[in-house]
């Protein structure tokens, strides 16, 4: 009984522990994710946002939860069921499980596996099935016309994803994702990859289907697009799902091309602070830049969405990989 | 070992039942989501054989792309679902004769076969710690068999060309955004200003 204990019980108590240290602080910056993209698009409205409920507005999140949970959850009487009530957990558990494998700092990650990278695009890439599922179990126009768009838009932009994840992977040799930050040692992949992290940043956008690019849920025309027929905590779950989506994909970007938990510069007043916290920076930056896009592009029209994807982004993304490949075999710099 | 082997039996079993639940679902949709779950559960058997990147692959590849647009022609196929029972016993008899000629021949195959005495010794062997088997799928596919891989390439793009030249009309009636156009425009070719004095109109 005792070796049990210690050959299964005590490792599946750890991961447990290890899982609600990542889960319970994401959900938390979730809530307040949605906190600080009020107050940002009201001081770039000129405004002053959430200000009521507590110390400047601080338990607005708590509020918003609370009476979303209150309220009655309706089940329109053509909906599928089954469907309908499986993708809002679909989308909310994807986004969840995909931070099995982000490294917070050197050896501090939940599961590093060989092909982190893959995994996360693989777990990114599913996020169209909970709003695909939400737009045709609602038996709803607008519902099942915002779930067409997003199976449309998010397929596209996976194709350039993949391209700029594999020029990052040339320069790294690896697809473990502490490999890829501990490449970045020398300098960021920001720079000499420069035209790839814009390209990865608005793909990012169109990946969670934000500004400028939320035409599945567009409000003018589509009322909420997908989840429209959704009340309570299944639209909650649609929400938080959006948000923890919103920072994955900035973790993606700090890994992939900001050079996740490393400092600046390997100098004396940048490495005293902590990798984790150089992370968490890294993050909020570009959150910020997602809700400073919002409060600043309008949306696309969907041809325009659709030209962007395939015939910009798709050649340029595929011309920078030959090109880089070809730099590194000519340089002899390829990564053995 | 005793949770590998729970693990394989859940995935084999759910992957099973999945592959039934395709064919026999009443709904199209539900039987898309059924293949959907059924690749998973293929994924998760790849893991344990320590296929690790060919289960991301499919993941990414079949869950991700192509079940998207399975799904997304199935959602927008106009059915009627009673229509599509009605020919069901009478087409029961050739497709219960099929499957039955199938299973024969897979009999027939493993029951007369024979592994190479290497074979089963390279399946037991334990695979070389210092080589992730991305890289050694690299080195079989891009090193020892560049040839055959582009020649595959080649003909998958003649077949997608051919796609597109087969099912691509071009409608001349449609309008489109040309943004060189649009971009080239001068003031000069579009506006006219006329003086127009009052009581008068233009």
């Amino acid at each position: 009984m005792v070796e049990l204990w210690h050959s299964y019980g005590l490792p599946t108590a750890i991961t447990v522990a290890e899982i609600l240290a990542i889960i319970v602080p994401l959900l938390l910056a979730v809530a307040y994710l949605t906190y600080a993209e009020r107050k940002v698009l009201a001081a770039a409205q000129l405004r002053k946002g959430p200000n009521v409920v507590g110390p400047f507005g601080l338990f607005q999140p708590l509020a918003d939860g609370l009476k979303l949970l209150m309220k009655e959850t309706v089940i329109p009487a053509g909906a599928n069921r089954v469907v309908f009530i499986a993708a809002p957990i679909i989308t909310f558990v994807l986004s969840l499980v995909a931070w099995a494998v982000i490294p917070f700092d050197a050896g501090m990650v939940l599961a590093n596996i060989n092909v982190g990278i893959l995994y996360l695009f693989a777990i990114s890439s599913l996020g169209v099935y909970g709003i695909i599922m939400a737009g045709w179990s609602s038996n709803s126009r607008y519902a099942f016309l915002g779930g067409l768009r997003s199976a449309a838009q998010m397929v596209s932009y996976e194709v350039s994803i993949g391209f700029v994840i594999v020029s990052v992977l040339l320069c790294v040799g690896s697809l473990n994702l502490s490999d890829i930050v501990e490449a970045q040692k020398t300098v960021w992949y920001c720079l000499p990859l420069f035209p790839m992290f814009i390209v990865f940043f608005i793909s990012g956008l169109a990946e969670t289907n934000r500004s400028p690019f939320d035409l599945p849920e567009g409000e003018s025309e589509l009322v909420a697009g997908f989840f429209v027929e959704y009340s309570s905590m299944t639209f909650a779950l649609f929400y938080l799902g959006e948000y923890a989506n919103m920072i994955l994909m900035s973790a993606m970007t700090s890994i992939l091309f900001l050079g996740g938990w490393l400092p600046p510069f390997g100098v004396a007043p940048f490495t005293w602070i902590p990798g984790p916290i150089w992370f968490f920076a890294k993050i909020a930056f570009v959150l910020f830049c997602f809700l400073w896009v919002r409060a600043t592009m309008p949306r696309y029209r969907y041809d325009q969405l659709m030209r962007l994807g395939w015939k910009v982004f798709l050649p340029l993304s595929l011309a920078w990989l030959a090109a880089t490949a070809a730099f590194l075999v000519f340089t002899g710099r390829l990564p053995a | 070992m005793i949770i590998q082997a729970l693990a394989f039996y859940a995935f084999a079993a759910v992957a099973v039942a999945s592959g039934v639940m395709v064919i026999s679902a009443r709904n199209p949709v539900h039987s898309v989501l059924f293949l959907i779950l059924a690749f998973f559960n293929a994924a998760g058997l790849f893991v344990l054989l320590g296929a690790e990147f060919l289960a991301m692959i499919l993941v990414i590849v079949y869950v991700g792309a192509v079940a998207v647009l399975f799904l997304f022609v199935v959602m927008m196929l106009d059915i009627n679902f009673v229509e599509l029972r009605q020919g069901f016993l009478q087409y029961l008899p050739v497709g219960a004769l099929i499957g039955l000629i199938l299973l024969a021949e897979l009999i027939l195959m493993f029951g007369a076969w024979v592994a190479a005495p290497g074979a089963l010794q390279a399946a037991v062997a334990p695979t070389p710690s210092a080589l992730s088997n991305t890289a050694a799928l690299g080195a079989l596919l891009y090193t020892h068999y560049v040839y055959a891989f582009q020649t595959a390439g080649a003909v998958l793009l003649v077949a997608m060309i051919g796609a597109i030249v087969l099912t691509h009309r071009s409608r001349p009636d449609t309008r489109r955004q040309r943004i060189a156009r649009q971009v080239a425009r001068r003031r000069e070719d579009t506006l006219e200003i006329v003086k127009v004095r009052p009581g008068e109109g233009a």
